[in-house]
């Protein structure tokens, strides 16, 4: 759990203050981006998600390095299953573009 | 060295191992606490102890959420989702941990609608979608996870969203180091502090164990050498004769923290009198609890909660394996009546629980030892 996991900003979404798209290794959700209003991020920018809220803004270095630590923690499987919702994957839209909430 | 050749530097970790190894007195043996589940978890995957001199010894301190958590908050919760309108959520870390009657997974199979969520926000949202239900996220974790459940409280008093409420266990790791500190049988050189707490908290609040009780303490990432990095930082200082705080996790820990985080969790909860934690009793101002305004969202202020107290099963020993008084294998029940697949305790349920993490990563490799020369 104290894990985080990062994820590259696809859209920030319209009329929802402080949430965004996140795309982590091609699987998107919605995340919350709010605790990082003194610094907002932006499309292509890349965070660290903790329990579906981003905790901080890093670089595309720091976060491929983030990758690769939890595949060697043996983790990506539980990260991948963690980032689908356990089966409430369709309780958020995918894209904001297009498709109803 | 097991897995040096895995991390992208392995030049580099050789090199800081080389530094630890020249900066160790041999003649004195060193403890450091990791205070951090996920640290713990990360030592024993990476097989940092093969890397460190045998005198630097990695205590395993009280950060993993799941396992500080009494076993009577359990049923508490549970007890709530007996209630037929109740859906009842939360981290898929907390579903195999043992209450008095079964985990949360056992009464999912007698027929309570539990349900795992990734996040305190997927709660809202399954609550927004089933307004006919009442949704109820169990909620755990330090100052990394409380703002997330505060966000979330704020989010549905916003939309109002009433079918929806917290059962709040959050707890915060300062008291508990005190605790450890206080602890006449505890002797700790130096703290590896935690990483992402600290995202949220800072790195301010602990000056009170160098200035006070004269520790180092280094804040740490996650990765190998984050932790070897921090494990050096801390020698130099203990061979300077200094005790200071210092963030090695620069890239990720501002030194004063995350303000709209601590602002949220100041907005929506307060510090409780006093919480129990597993095995180390009560502490207090240990945790929080939920504000009065938000009453309205908080399972205790709405629902009766019997306020369960149940000990755990007297030949385990949880809370001194979470002290770090005994190593996991110290325990009576380590490694047959308590296992990952039928824990007795949970510490060896979560994947940053030191039980687990040690049995997972060192007593299965023995036993595959044992099984070969066998």
């Amino acid at each position: 759990m104290c894990l985080a996991i990062p994820a590259r900003i696809v859209e920030l979404v319209p009329g929802e203050q402080g949430r965004a798209v996140v795309d982590v290794v091609g699987v998107r959700r919605q995340i919350d981006v709010a605790l990082l209003q003194d610094d907002p991020p932006g499309e292509g920018d890349w965070v660290l998600v903790h329990v579906g809220f981003a905790m901080s803004k890093i670089s595309a270095e720091q976060a491929l390095d983030q990758l690769q630590t939890l595949a060697i923690l043996g983790e990506n499987e539980a990260v991948m299953q963690e980032v689908r919702g356990y089966g409430e994957e369709d309780a958020w839209p995918r894209a904001v573009t297009g498709e109803p909430s | 060295m097991r897995f040096v050749d895995e991390f992208r530097d392995p030049a580099i970790i050789r090199k800081t191992a080389e530094e630890i190894q020249r900066l160790t007195d041999p003649a004195r043996h060193y403890r450091f606490m990791e205070v951090c589940g996920g640290h713990t978890h990360a030592i024993y995957r990476f097989g940092l102890k093969d890397i460190l001199p045998p005198n630097i010894e990695l205590v395993h301190g009280p950060g993993c959420p799941v396992c500080v958590l009494p076993m009577g908050r359990i049923d508490d919760g549970l007890s709530l989702a007996r209630d037929q309108d109740v859906i009842f959520t939360a981290f898929g870390d907390m579903m195999r941990v043992p209450g008095a009657h079964g985990s949360p997974l056992q009464h999912k199979s007698r027929g309570l609608d539990i349900r795992i969520v990734y996040s305190p926000a997927d709660a809202l949202r399954l609550a927004e979608r089933n307004p006919d239900k009442h949704v109820m996220f169990f909620a755990i974790g330090f100052e990394t996870t409380a703002p997330s459940t505060s966000l979330t409280l704020l989010r549905a008093r916003a939309k109002g969203i009433r079918n929806f409420s917290v059962f709040c266990n959050h707890v915060t790791i300062l008291p508990a180091i005190r605790a450890i500190l206080d602890s006449p049988d505890m002797r700790i050189d130096a703290f590896i502090g935690p990483g992402h707490v600290s995202t949220v908290i800072g790195c301010r609040p602990y000056e009170w164990i160098a200035r006070n009780e004269h520790k180092p303490i280094v804040i740490s990432g996650f990765e190998p050498l984050d932790m070897l990095e921090s494990i050096l930082m801390l020698l130099r200082q203990l061979n300077a004769g200094e005790a200071k705080v210092e963030n090695q996790y620069k890239r990720v820990v501002p030194w004063e923290g995350n303000r709209a985080a601590l602002k949220a969790m100041a907005e929506v909860f307060e510090l409780r009198p006093y919480f129990e934690w597993r095995g180390m009793g009560f502490i207090s101002q240990s945790a929080l609890r939920i504000r009065g305004a938000f009453a309205e969202w908080d399972a205790e202020q709405r629902f009766r909660v019997p306020g369960l107290r149940v000990t755990d099963p007297k030949a385990a020993q949880c809370g001194e394996v979470l002290k770090g008084v005994l190593k996991p294998v110290q325990c009576k029940l380590f490694g047959n009546e308590c296992t990952p697949e039928r824990p007795v305790g949970a510490l060896m349920v979560s994947s940053e629980g030191s039980c687990a993490a040690y049995y997972n990563f060192e007593h299965r490799k023995s036993l595959t030892k044992i099984a070969v020369s066998v």
